[in-house]
């Protein structure tokens, strides 16, 4: 019996020649991440815990990202905690305000997440680093404070789901698109405790960025992990950039999956999530009769460059509805330069939008984009929860950049390849 | 290791910002974290808990963010023990990891109602409710895990 990708990763990091699903397993971690918002919560229990140093300076990151610039006065003490403690044990992956980025998109841009690793972050949407093919999972805080004091963590071996995809993207339709549809298939639980395994013909047609987007999601349905193949299109991205040698791992021919997914690329269409769950999911076209107040192109699931120019392809020379408010936040700071540079930002801002610097801001209901008793807003972010991005009465209808950028247009949720 | 006490219920897929919202989380203090808990979903749960109370989940208790505000909320505001269907992944390991007992046990979460008065005996995994007179198995913890609850938490268990 073989292992799946996510099984051999881990398997090597325990240093054993095979696990098995259901296992426990204590495994080496390549790096540690932790955001504004949970490393004060690591850092009290690493300190009462009595530890004096760190597994490695250079492999653990600290990102203030959620509420920076601080939003509050308490916002502003959790970012002085996180600088106090990077200062204080020298932490080379510190990133504040104007060199920070949303984490998720800031790591693998900058290279210190590649193919092979085993990393753990402090923030559910930590497993978006499969798309680089790397095992990479969400934790708490305290499991982020024994993994920067000991470089290690506990893991129980995932089973997988395989999902195979065939035929290819088509115009308008994203990686977000592909995993909305995944979500409403198989259910915010369909995947729980597992790896959502990619393969088939179809993974060529995704960009980085679509991979990116797809394993941000995998959480959605409850996965520990999504991971994609190392590919063409992975070496390309990772040459130049890796700060660190890659290992590739690839499934054996006979591991075991314990559902497999055929999906036809051919046929996805723009998909929409509807309150208050994702996997209630519908197609765009289907969203023609509501009425939406704001919209949010941002966060670590599409705040990166092609999300942006998903956005600028459909707003530059128009106008965004009456009445709408529409928010764009580039995900890192250089993503945001890039928009300025290639004069994206001003067609957007020419077309009503307000664009920010990176935060999650939005996405969590922090601020930058609260939402009033009975509003709607359609956002390229990754849940929808009751309260999620204000008022408990509020609505958020999760989408890809292009049916946002159409839907603001329009100030009803609209198909992107009808505008 | 016991406790006893009155069930508070909730549906499948309680997520982590309904347990403790966002706005919130400009805050690591669990007590300030506690008045909020459940506050979106249940705004009357932090007047009703009484201290020893226990929270019945359905499936995918905990899902959405990793926040482990949440756990410790819900343990600051005074519950002994959750029990779900199943737990969101990290939820799971967050409460194991903070020293908040939880049970994963279909049949309790289905069958156990809002009010009941229900013990729980964390040695064998028997659940009672008490005001039916049924009793529930849940699945007992690998040895592994077992140890670090024992330890009273990751921290204390790595450190060992």
């Amino acid at each position: 019996m073989g292992m799946t990708m996510t099984q051999k990763i881990l398997a090597a990091h325990a240093g054993l020649e095979k696990v098995e699903a259901g296992q426990l397993i204590n495994a080496r971690l390549d790096e540690v991440l932790g955001n504004d918002i949970t490393t004060p919560v690591a850092v009290n229990e690493f300190e009462k815990a009595g530890f004096d140093s760190v597994f490695d300076n250079t492999r653990i990151n600290i990102v203030l990202d959620h509420f920076v610039p601080n939003k509050d006065i308490k916002a502003a003490q959790q970012s002085k905690q996180c600088r106090d403690f990077a200062n204080k044990y020298g932490i080379v992956n510190f990133f504040d305000v104007g060199e920070m980025g949303i984490e998720h998109a800031l790591l693998p841009e900058k290279g210190i997440v590649t193919a092979g690793d085993c990393i753990i972050g402090a923030d559910s949407h930590t497993c978006t680093y499969g798309a680089v093919g790397a095992f990479s999972t969400g934790v708490g805080s305290t499991d982020m404070a024994a993994g920067m004091a000991t470089g290690q963590c506990w893991f129980k071996v995932p089973a997988a789901i395989r999902i195979v995809l065939t035929g290819k993207l088509q115009p308008m339709v994203s990686g977000k698109d592909l995993i909305l549809h995944i979500i409403g298939k198989i259910g915010v639980d369909g995947a729980l405790y597992k790896s959502m395994e990619f393969s088939g013909p179809g993974v060529a047609s995704l960009s980085m960025d679509d991979r990116l987007s797809v394993c941000n999601m995998a959480i959605e349905a409850g996965a520990k992990n999504g991971i994609f193949p190392v590919d063409d299109t992975t070496v390309a991205y990772l040459t130049g950039r890796s700060q660190r040698p890659w290992t590739v791992y690839e499934a054996d021919e006979d591991a075991v999956y314990d559902q497999t997914i055929e999906i036809n690329l051919d046929e996805l269409e723009p998909t929409v999530s509807w309150p208050h769950l994702p996997e209630n999911t519908k197609p765009a076209s289907a969203g023609a009769d509501v009425k939406i107040d704001q919209v949010v192109i941002g966060s670590c699931t599409n705040g990166r460059l092609e999300d942006m120019e998903a956005a600028w392809k459909i707003l530059k020379g128009k106008h965004i509805a009456k009445g709408i408010r529409a928010i764009i936040i580039p995900a890192t700071m250089a993503i945001y330069r890039e928009c300025l540079v290639r004069g994206w930002t001003t067609d957007l801002i020419d077309a009503g939008c307000v664009v920010s610097t990176p935060t999650c801001g939005p996405c969590l209901g922090g601020y930058m984009g609260i939402l009033a008793e009975g509003e709607r807003c359609v956002s390229t972010t990754n849940r929808n929860f009751v309260g999620r991005m204000g008022h408990v009465k509020s609505e958020v209808y999760l989408a890809s950049p292009a049916t946002a950028a159409a839907s603001a247009l329009t100030g009803y949720i609209t198909d992107p390849r009808t505008v | 290791m016991e406790a006893t006490g009155f069930v508070h219920k909730y549906p499948d897929n309680v997520d982590t910002d309904v347990i403790i919202p966002a706005r919130y989380l400009n805050t690591p203090n669990a007590k300030e974290l506690a008045a909020h808990c459940m506050e979106d979903i249940d705004p009357e749960f932090i007047n009703k808990v009484k201290e020893g109370d226990i929270m019945v989940g359905g499936a995918n208790f905990g899902c959405g963010s990793s926040r482990e505000h949440a756990p410790l909320a819900i343990k600051t505001a005074g519950i002994s023990c959750v029990i779900a269907a199943t737990f969101a992944r990290i939820f799971y390991r967050n409460s194991i990891n903070i020293g908040l007992p939880i049970l994963e046990c279909p049949a309790a979460s289905a069958a156990i109602q809002a009010g009941d008065e229900v013990k729980v005996d964390f040695d064998t995994g028997v659940i009672t409710d008490i005001t039916t007179g049924e009793t529930f198995q849940a699945q007992p913890f690998p040895p592994f895990i077992q140890n670090i609850i024992r330890d009273g938490g990751l921290m204390s268990s790595i450190k060992k």
